[in-house]
């Protein structure tokens, strides 16, 4: 009963923070309106008895919140997020497509004939979980793993401006590098 | 629905809900402790007391003297984020020390305690961001972004730092992990995780080498409109964090509450002790390490040499199995 309504209470939080987001007139606010959130599905995620995958919920979107705070100076030209602000753009369609969504979601639940559980949950139900998602295509997990991490620094390197002609001069012997952020360990 | 997180056959006895009265009070002598130790060290460096009380009453001195200072005011702060900011310092030090078992006894014996501890540790980011933000004060964010700065660096070696025990005891359950410490601690075999996580904790306390975010140099950084009251629940949550990180760390790599004669129980809070004076000490004999350099040294020397320690620790784990 207690756990029940612990449940429901949570499940409450997660909603109104993530509407909260839209509400509010700060980037700060907004950014941790959705963290609330996210803690918030991370918590329900430990009723189901994954716990782990609750924990790691909790720790990756604060850290990702945390880091948002940073992308908020870097990339916001003249740092309009440190000013209040509206977070919302194109309100009629976005109201539009949302209502749509949900008149469309809500339809499928209510319309779908919902299956009874077979058999019962295995006693480490992270482990099923695990095994369900990664199990048969592990081979494929391992080998696309280094390709998204070639991506991105291939990304990178083609989007930075500066080259390492920049930082080593024309005949790359120019020691120590010429940054214009020195770094921590002299190179 | 069934009950969530259910416990595991540890070596470990969960104790009542009600005991976690007595693990905050066993926090806040620690805290203490830590805070008197430096007042003492200040004196003997000479240094300005802050208050009319030096050496180590300072920090009662301290704490009487901002209960009683009346509260800063800034315009357009945003008293909400602030206020969680300051004081969630002391609530994540107190979750963080949930999954600390005392001796055989423990509040919350999670199957994921290493990660719990981890995703607390990481909330420590948003809080001292949110101090900086949240008094609208120029020097105040400055502060918080340093400490983003030095969080970019650290938190990756702290994580595999705190790797290395959990593959060793093949597990994530704290209780585990201290008793897979039969004989052999683990900071004897990896001394390099340890001292890393050691940083770590110097790190998410803003102590020490990372004191920046709060420096002098910047008018008091994150703190620096934080007065009376708040100020106090902020100073008082640093410290704190300094004792959880410290009390963490003995199950994880000093062996939990194994020792002669003394009960476990009391073990534990002597390394806890140990490791917490250390920690104080050793604020005023390191450099600071810049926020705008740091990074380059958390990623190309510690995270390295953390990964290179966890290889080691899993090979011999693979061997022994």
């Amino acid at each position: 009963m207690i756990t029940d309504i612990a449940f429901w209470g949570i499940g409450l939080v997660a909603v109104l923070g993530g509407a909260a987001v839209f509400y509010v007139n700060s980037m700060a606010r907004a950014t941790y309106a959705l963290a609330l959130s996210f803690v918030a599905v991370g918590l329900q995620v430990l009723f189901l008895q994954q716990n782990y995958v609750g924990v790691v919920t909790i720790l990756m979107m604060l850290m990702e919140m945390a880091i948002m705070a940073v992308y908020m100076v870097m990339f916001m030209g003249m740092n309009p997020a440190l000013m209040p602000m509206s977070m919302v753009h194109s309100n009629k369609t976005a109201i539009a497509v949302a209502l749509t969504t949900f008149l469309a979601l809500a339809t499928g639940i209510l319309m779908v004939d919902w299956p009874t559980r077979r058999g019962s949950p295995p006693p480490d139900v992270t482990m099923a979980l695990g095994e369900a998602l990664m199990g048969p295509k592990m081979l494929v997990m391992a080998v696309i793993s280094p390709v998204m991490v070639a991506t991105i620094v291939a990304g990178v390197v083609l989007a930075a401006h500066r080259t390492r002609y920049d930082r080593f001069g024309d005949d790359l012997k120019q020691r120590p590098a010429d940054d214009p952020q020195p770094g921590g360990v002299g190179r | 629905m069934a009950d969530p997180m259910p416990m595991t056959d540890s070596p470990i006895t969960t104790v009542a809900p009600g005991w976690a009265i007595a693990a905050l009070g066993i926090l806040g002598v620690l805290a203490v402790t830590a805070a008197m130790l430096d007042g003492a060290l200040a004196a003997r460096a000479g240094g300005k007391p802050g208050g009319t009380m030096a050496g180590p009453v300072r920090p009662f001195g301290e704490a009487a003297r901002l209960m009683r200072q009346r509260r800063r005011t800034t315009v357009e702060a945003d008293r909400l984020l602030w206020r969680l900011g300051g004081a969630g310092l002391l609530v994540v030090a107190a979750l963080m020390v949930t999954v600390v078992p005392l001796g055989e006894w423990t509040i919350f014996d999670l199957d994921v305690g290493v990660m719990w501890f981890n995703a607390m540790d990481v909330m420590v980011w948003a809080l001292v961001w949110l101090t900086g933000w949240g008094a609208n004060s120029a020097h105040a964010l400055v502060g918080g972004y340093r400490f983003l700065a030095h969080g970019l660096g650290y938190e990756l070696p702290l994580m595999f730092a705190l790797v290395a025990p959990a593959i060793a005891a093949e597990s994530l359950n704290v209780g585990r992990v201290a008793a897979a410490q039969d004989g052999l601690w683990f900071v004897a075999w990896m001394p390099v995780a340890f001292l890393v996580y050691l940083l770590g904790v110097a790190a998410f306390s803003v102590w020490g080498p990372f004191a920046p975010a709060i420096g002098t140099d910047v008018a008091g950084g994150a703190r620096a409109e934080l007065s009376g009251v708040d100020r106090l629940v902020f100073e008082a949550g640093r410290y704190a964090l300094l004792a959880a990180g410290a009390a963490f760390a003995v199950p994880m790599f000093l062996g939990g509450g194994a020792g002669p004669l003394l009960p476990d129980w009391a073990w534990v809070l002597v390394k806890t002790v140990a490791l917490l004076a250390v920690l104080v000490w050793l604020r005023r004999r390191l450099p600071a390490f810049r926020p705008d350099k740091f990074m380059e040294v958390g990623w190309m020397l510690l995270l390295p040499a953390v990964l290179l320690q966890d290889l080691v620790v899993a090979v011999i784990a693979v061997g022994r199995s």
